[in-house]
Formats: structure tokens, C-alpha cells, sequence
């Protein structure tokens, strides 16, 4: 499957290993990782940034892609809506079938609220479907909350912000719990003990795995557990605008059928935005890890109806997307594989980093490695460095690999590589939105009877988050979001519904003088050949 | 020029790039998906398809994202296959054999004929893991069954009409739940948080300024 020049470059990687495997690569320090991060990373690269012109965050920058979808066409700007039709009524409306919208709705149905989901796939068609790596939560003797929060806040560079991160860490174990008593599979020694590793950044080994299918598993139950309780699903239904009601406050959602296109009325009394990433715009032309439906639609629904971002400047890559074969470009090397200690060796065989740096260093690091210093090794596709995987069975022993990371070794097995035998090529791929829609710690955002949970709310993780705090992040703030919904909808007087907001939004595009023929929500990537060439 | 294969997708012929995938294919001949398309990644189960080589018997079965076009592969996906969901309250069903019984009671209509193992996308045992689900074995099951992505093709293929990821799901929430030993260390933990006592700590962390924090941040000892 490897070209010859590959396989040459194999050969070296092969005669340093064993020197390798006596030797932890040093750290770098803070100035190192900031000129670093500065020079290298793609979040610094002023010239794929726009400011935007109108709305809550006027002034502040965004990415290209996002700042045309932001300041775009509503699909209903010149639809007659007759919000008086209502099609389906509710306490509690979740916009989004992903594990932060099945934690809310499962919530909120213990809350004693009727609450529905609607989705534009399906239920489980998400970013926590493909989470491999883990979830952290402190629950080991040596770890505390306190050594969480650090660890979180560092990585993040000091900007998320603390009531939110301060959730995080204190309820992650009970998280954890929950999702267990849900039956979920986590990796268990037979005494009960929790198997836990390191992921980048974290100081404690505080990963839970459920296997290299850690999302997938979690996933799976919600979604089973939200079928069980009976909570209805909309699925193959997009919401297209949120609706107000005439005080301001959040009311509910014109809805769109994915497939017959047909217009429906949503009202609720409180809505919960679960929307997920970004992936799928593709920011500066880099492959993404992401699912589908990865296209920042709750970002554009919240900052129409007046809902404020926060960081929606500051992205993911994922240090290690694959980079060969072509078929799977930019999927998701788990960050598992250098957990259990394969390294980043470049085309010579040298390991020029740490492999447990926080991901924003290691991409910046790889990305110097191919770019600057011509160390990579060529690709169809550009270039990559080898993620060292033989490592793992020699430093943990034979049938490692199997047992906890089955989906990598499927995946690459595939194309006829074995990941217990030879190296893997990495690059880095967009892998998650560190910004979003700001909340509180109740997960209310700027707009009243308004939440949000999940990777499209923003301040938890500052600009960067650590590997295992998004899985963490889902469950912790979508059960929030999903009981204050619940408690909140009960006092909730709701007026008449309007759409008002998204005709005054296109009114201050054209006093703006922004001319758009984008139409937003995006609602899925278009790879058809007539667009993509 | 690249090389190029031809392909039939739901009978009609296209040539698409040999180095695609079937979902790639799709979309190079201008399908514009909405089902039938998830992860892209091998997790999601959505794009389960079902093709066969011309003039080969053998009907073979894939996920669309994971596995390349071959030149004359005749394509139909199966964006949807309607598997039998029982519904349960996980708090008040036990492991016990009788709740396979009650609840997936075809799945003692087996025949046996391991159309299930050789249709799994995700090359399980698929017949195995039923077998275990039959005698009670629900931790066996779960582990066998562990890698599957409800993708649902085995149910297609199925003479008794089991739904097996469903099957193999409740096999797997008992034994999460009940058959795995529970945790003394998180139940201590939650415990020491709901008495507060991180709370100080935590309070104090809050405040300090961030050339403080940065100090901590950066001698913090790292657990080998």
C-alpha cells in the first residue's frame, strides 16, 4: 500500500525506534509552545479571518466561512410563514440528535417536561458518534477536580471561562456514573477500577475509554435510552430560523424537511440549541474528522435571533488526521494511539516532539515539521509525519493494539496496513470548534429561554480544549441544559411568535451594505463533482 | 488522466476515479446526499450498501464510506432498514436469561445459517453473539458484539427476522449496568464533591490572576 518512497523512509523510522522507545522527548516551554502556536498554527493566519459587520459580535473576527454564513440569506426570506399553524407544540424543543441533545432531552423528560428533538440526519448522526479517544473526569485517588481545572485552564490559555469549567470538573464524576448506570462499557479492571490514561495536556491518567469507540458507545445508549422513554425524534428535520416571541424570548423554530423540503412550525416554550461543529466548512481548506452535518447551523440560528458568540475565532485541528491512504483523508487518528506511546517521528526517523503535547502545540508542530522544515513525508495529498504505532505493543506488550484501539486497526486494515507492524502518516484535520454561542453556567445564552450544550456553546475549553473534555462537555452541560429547560419551561408565558428578528437582521445586512448570495444554515457540505471542480 | 472504473449505482452505469469510495462515487456522479450518509468515518452505521461484482454470485455487503469502487461493482445502499426495537426501562429489567425471552424472543428461531456473520460490515461473529444472548451470556455477547454499528445489514440478511444490534444493545446496557463491577473510587469521589471538598480549593483557583495560575500551570508535576 506504501509508495517505495514510504517504504525507504519506513526504514529509518524502523532503525531509530529502539533508541526512541528508551527516551521521553522533552517538553517544550512556554515561550517555545507560544512562538510556536504564533508562527504556525492556522488560527494565526489574519488573512482567512473577516470582521463582521453587524449583529451581537459586530467587530469582532471569524473565519471567512463563517462570517459569509453568519452575515447570509435566511431560507425563509421571502417565504410567507404562518406562524399561527402550529405543527408540533412543546415544553422543551432540542435543535440537534448528538450526544449533548439526547443528554438534554433525556433530562428534561426526567424533569417532567414534553420535550422533542428534531435533527437534519439522524439520531446519533454526530460528532460524539466518532469520539474514540475518552472522556476525563478526576475520579482517582491521586487526581483531584482542582488538578482538572488546571490542566483545562492551561491548555485552554486561560480564557474559559471559570464558572463553566468550574461545572465541568465537579461534575464529571457524577457524569461518568451516570453514563455507567446507563450501561455504558467503560474500560473496568476486574476489581471495578477505571482504566485511565493521559491525553495530551492532562497532568493526572484521568481518560475513560470505553475502547477506541468511547463516543460511539456513549452514543449509542442515549440514543437507545431517548427511544425508550419515548421522547419523540423529528428526524431528517432542520431547523432553519429560531421564532421569538414578541418580548424577545426564545419561542420555538420553523422547521424544514431535509427531504420534501416541506416548511413546519415548532413553537415550545424553551429551546435548546445541540447543533454540534464546523467541521464541514472546511476552514481553510483543511480536511475535517467531522460527521455530515458538521456545518455551524445552531451559530447562525442563535446569532440571527440575537445570541452572542464567544471565541468563535479559535478552531481544532487535530494534530493526527490520517493522511494516507487518500480514501481516508483527514479521518481521525484517536489521540489513544499516542496516549499508549507511539511517537511523531519525521521522515527521517527522528521524534521531533513530545507526542503528548496539548493539540493546538502538536498540530503547530507538525505543520512546522512538513511545511518549514521539509521533514515530512510526501502524500497525494501534501505531506505527513509518522505516528510511530509499532511502539505500543512493544512498550505494552502483543495484542494491545486489539483490544484498545480495534477501530484504528480496522480502519487502516482496510487499506492493507497494519498498524502493529508498520507506521501511520498524520496531518493535521479540523476538528472541533473551541468557540460557540456563549453561555452561562445554566447554559442560558444572551437570548431569554435560549440554551445551548455541546460544541456549539462556547467558553468551557478558553481557545483550546483537551482531548476527553468535549465527551465530557456533552453530558455535563446537556444534562444542564436539559434540566434548567425543564424547570425554566414551567413559569414560561409565551406571547405571540415572530420572525421579526431575521427580517431585521437582513435589513441591517443591506444598511450594511453587504451584498450575500449565501444562504444559511448551511445544513450539509456539497461534494457533488459540478461544485466541487 | 487518473484511472477511471465503471460503476452501476442502483443499476445505472457511471465512471468515477478508481481510487474513490462508493460514497465518494456517489457524489462524484452528482448525488447530493441526505440519507445514507452519517460519519463518513466507519461509526455511524448509515451508509450500510450491498453490492456484487458482475458475474460474481456472491453478494457481498460494505459501508459505502469505508471501501473502494471496483471496476463493474453493482451498487444499492440501504439508507434505512426497519430493525425491531423493544422498548424497556433499564432501571427495572435485570440480566437475567428470561429478558432476552421476553424481549427478543426470535432470536430462539436461529437456523443457523450464519447469513448474519459473513453480511457484517464490521466482520463480526455475528451468529456467535446471538448464541450468547440465547444461553444468558450477555457479558460474552457484549464483547462480541462490541464494534458494531447498527448498521443493520445482518437484519437484512436475516431468514428469522432477529434484529441483532438490538439484541446485541440490550446485551451490552446489562452488562455496562449490572454484570461489570461497579467503581469505589468514582462513588468516593462523588461523594468528597458533594460534601464540598474541593470547593475551597476550587474557589481559589477562580480567582487568582493569571500569572499566578501560569506559574502553577507550568511546574505542575505530571504523573508518568
Amino acid at each position: 500500500m506504501y509508495t517505495q518512497e514510504m517504504l525507504d523512509s519506513i526504514r529509518k523510522v524502523e532503525a531509530t525506534r529502539q533508541e526512541r522507545l528508551g527516551h521521553e522527548p522533552r517538553r517544550m516551554t512556554e515561550s517555545e509552545k507560544n512562538e510556536l502556536l504564533y508562527k504556525y498554527h492556522p488560527d494565526y493566519r489574519q488573512d482567512n479571518f473577516s470582521v463582521l459587520k453587524i449583529g451581537p459580535n459586530k467587530g469582532d473576527k471569524v473565519p471567512d466561512e463563517l462570517a459569509d454564513l453568519l452575515q447570509g440569506n435566511s431560507r425563509i426570506k421571502d417565504e410567507e410563514m404562518d406562524l399561527s399553524k402550529v405543527d408540533y407544540d412543546v415544553d422543551v424543543l432540542v435543535i440537534g440528535g448528538g450526544g449533548a441533545g439526547a443528554s438534554a432531552a433525556i433530562e428534561a423528560h426526567e424533569g417532567g417536561a414534553n420535550v422533542m428533538i428534531v435533527t437534519k440526519l439522524r439520531i446519533g448522526d454526530a460528532n460524539t458518534m466518532m469520539a474514540e479517544g475518552g472522556i476525563q473526569a478526576a475520579d482517582k485517588e491521586n487526581d483531584s477536580p482542582a488538578i482538572h481545572y488546571l490542566d483545562a485552564l492551561g491548555g485552554g490559555h486561560y480564557a474559559n471561562k471559570p464558572e463553566l469549567l468550574y461545572k465541568l470538573v465537579t461534575e464529571a464524576p457524577s457524569a461518568i456514573k451516570w453514563l455507567n448506570d446507563l450501561g455504558v462499557m467503560f474500560d473496568k479492571a476486574p476489581d471495578g477500577t477505571m482504566i485511565t490514561t493521559h491525553g495530551g495536556g492532562t497532568s493526572r491518567k484521568r481518560m475513560h475509554a470505553a475502547k477506541d469507540y468511547s463516543g460511539a458507545e456513549i452514543m449509542r445508549v442515549l440514543r437507545d435510552e431517548v427511544i425508550n422513554r419515548g421522547i419523540p425524534v423529528i428526524d431528517f428535520t432542520s431547523a432553519v430560523e429560531l421564532i421569538l416571541d414578541d418580548e424577545g424570548k426564545a419561542a420555538g423554530a420553523v422547521l424544514m424537511n431535509m427531504e420534501t423540503k416541506e416548511y413546519m412550525v415548532a413553537r415550545a416554550k424553551t429551546v435548546i440549541i445541540a447543533t454540534g461543529g464546523a467541521g464541514r466548512l472546511h476552514y481553510q481548506g483543511f480536511p475535517t474528522s467531522n460527521h455530515y452535518g458538521a456545518t455551524a447551523d445552531g451559530l447562525i440560528l442563535g446569532y440571527r435571533a440575537g445570541a452572542k458568540l464567544l471565541y468563535a475565532d479559535t478552531l481544532q485541528y487535530h494534530p493526527t488526521g490520517a493522511a494516507y491512504p487518500e480514501q481516508i483523508f483527514g479521518a481521525l487518528v484517536t489521540e489513544k494511539v499516542r496516549s499508549l506511546g507511539a511517537m511523531l517521528v519525521n521522515v527521517n526517523g527522528e521524534a521531533f516532539m513530545h507526542p503528548l503535547e496539548t493539540r493546538d502545540v502538536s498540530a503547530a508542530s507538525i505543520i512546522r515539521e512538513c511545511d518549514d522544515r521539509k521533514k515530512g513525508v510526501s502524500t497525494p495529498s501534501g505531506s505527513g509525519v509518522w505516528l510511530d504505532t509499532p511502539m505500543i505493543e512493544i512498550i505494552h506488550g502483543e495484542g494491545t493494539i486489539e483490544k484498545r484501539i480495534p477501530g484504528m486497526l480496522r480502519m487502516y486494515s482496510k487499506y492493507g496496513i497494519d498498524i502493529r507492524k508498520v507506521p501511520i502518516l498524520v496531518y493535521p484535520t479540523l476538528h472541533y470548534q473551541n468557540g460557540g454561542l456563549e453561555i452561562n453556567a445554566e447554559c442560558l445564552t444572551t437570548v431569554e429561554n435560549l440554551y445551548a450544550a455541546g460544541e456549539v456553546a462556547g467558553g468551557i475549553h478558553g481557545r483550546n480544549r483537551l482531548m476527553g473534555n468535549s465527551l465530557l462537555d456533552v453530558i455535563v452541560f446537556g444534562r444542564n441544559a436539559g434540566k434548567n429547560a425543564a424547570k425554566r419551561c414551567k413559569e414560561v408565558k409565551l406571547g405571540r411568535l415572530t420572525l421579526d428578528h431575521v427580517s431585521r437582521f437582513s435589513k441591517e445586512m443591506e444598511a450594511a451594505g453587504i451584498k450575500s448570495s449565501c444562504i444559511s444554515p448551511k445544513l450539509l457540505p456539497i461534494y457533488t463533482r459540478r461544485h466541487d471542480k | 488522466m487518473e484511472q477511471m472504473v465503471n460503476v452501476f449505482l442502483m443499476g445505472k452505469k457511471y465512471s468515477v476515479p478508481a481510487n474513490l469510495t462508493i460514497m465518494g462515487a456517489m457524489e462524484y456522479a452528482g448525488y447530493q446526499l441526505i440519507r445514507g450518509c452519517g460519519c463518513r468515518n466507519g461509526f455511524c452505521g448509515a451508509c450500510a450498501t450491498i453490492y456484487r461484482i458482475k458475474d460474481d454470485r456472491e453478494l457481498k455487503v460494505c459501508l459505502a464510506c469505508q471501501t473502494k469502487v471496483q471496476e463493474n461493482m453493482y451498487i444499492a445502499t440501504l439508507p434505512f432498514f426497519p430493525l425491531v426495537k423493544q422498548i424497556y426501562n433499564i432501571n427495572e429489567i435485570r440480566p437475567t436469561e428470561q429478558i432476552m425471552m421476553q424481549l427478543y424472543p426470535e432470536i430462539y428461531r436461529c437456523i443457523g445459517c450464519n447469513a448474519c456473520t459473513k453480511s457484517c460490515t464490521q466482520e463480526l461473529n455475528v451468529m456467535q453473539y446471538i448464541a450468547f444472548a440465547q444461553r444468558g451470556e450477555y457479558e460474552k455477547c457484549a464483547e462480541e458484539s462490541f464494534d458494531c454499528v447498527m448498521c443493520g445489514v445482518c437484519s437484512s440478511r436475516c431468514p428469522a427476522g432477529i434484529s441483532h444490534p438490538q439484541v446485541a444493545l440490550l446485551a451490552r446496557r446489562l452488562t455496562g449496568k449490572y454484570l461489570r463491577p461497579g467503581s469505589e473510587h468514582l462513588e468516593k469521589r462523588i461523594c468528597e464533591i458533594e460534601n464540598g471538598n474541593f470547593k475551597e480549593l476550587l474557589e481559589g483557583l477562580m480567582q487568582k490572576p493569571v500569572e499566578e495560575l501560569k506559574e502553577l500551570y507550568n511546574n505542575r508535576e505530571i504523573e508518568k
